[in-house]
């Protein structure tokens, strides 16, 4: 290890809690990103952000509530007003627009970005008590997550220099 | 001539740093990887990049809307 490396060591840590296709993003990213940076990574998921263990996702949006939410549209940004959100099929297509834009703009898909997690050895934690609380099952979960708690996490987090709550 | 080139054009963050950091993995120290990007925060991020990994940015520039990077692999 070089010098540099040395002072540069550093371990994070991101407590994924929202599991939506606009949410499910930050901790991906960030995550991938610092274990590119020779930063050692541990992700602990629970509660709306378990389910980005699955192993088929499905994930999607809504405007609904997010006021700050607003999309391109001819030029010019347009937000929902939250009434349109009640329409059967409206979350549906602005997910699906979403999808689109992101693959136009080549922005990487949450499967392509978790895949990279494994692929850069980043430490996956799925909460014992959301898997109990929500039914889930490990086996419908991706391989090599391990199950733990709030200890299990605080150990890790009490180690690491960056402490993340998304 | 670079060893070996990387195209990241149209990926967008934080892809082009994850594709480049698959690739710097395989290759052996002292060899350069040349990237080509297209996307604008990739200019600052690959100086972040190499200041925390300790590869060496050894040229960034840019001609039209593309982005060229000369990494070195650390010793």
């Amino acid at each position: 290890m070089t010098e540099t490396d040395l002072e540069n060591a550093k371990s994070m840590s991101i407590i994924v809690t929202k599991g939506s296709l606009d949410w499910a993003y930050p901790p991906f990213i960030l995550g991938t990103t610092a274990a590119a940076m020779d930063i050692k990574v541990t992700m602990f998921f629970t509660f709306y952000g378990l389910p980005l263990l699955l192993k088929k996702l499905d994930l999607q949006m809504t405007a609904f509530g997010n006021a700050a939410m607003k999309m391109p549209m001819m030029g010019m940004h347009m937000g929902m007003p939250n009434i349109v959100n009640m329409i059967p099929g409206v979350d549906a297509g602005a997910t699906k627009m979403m999808k689109n834009m992101m693959a136009q703009k080549g922005v990487a898909s949450i499967e392509d970005l978790r895949e990279a997690s494994v692929d850069l050895d980043i430490r996956m934690i799925a909460c014992q008590m959301t898997m109990d609380l929500f039914e889930y099952d490990t086996k419908d979960m991706i391989d090599g997550i391990e199950l733990g708690g709030a200890a299990t996490y605080m150990e890790t987090a009490s180690n690491s220099e960056i402490n993340l709550f998304i | 001539m670079a060893d070996q080139t990387l195209d990241a054009k149209g990926l967008n963050c934080p892809l082009p740093i994850l594709k480049a950091k698959k690739t710097l993995k395989s290759m052996s120290s002292g060899e350069t990887l040349q990237i080509l990007s297209t996307d604008p925060g990739s200019v600052a991020d690959f100086e972040a990049f190499c200041r925390q990994t300790g590869n060496e940015l050894v040229s960034s520039s840019s001609e039209g809307d593309t982005y060229t990077f000369l990494i070195k692999v650390a010793a």
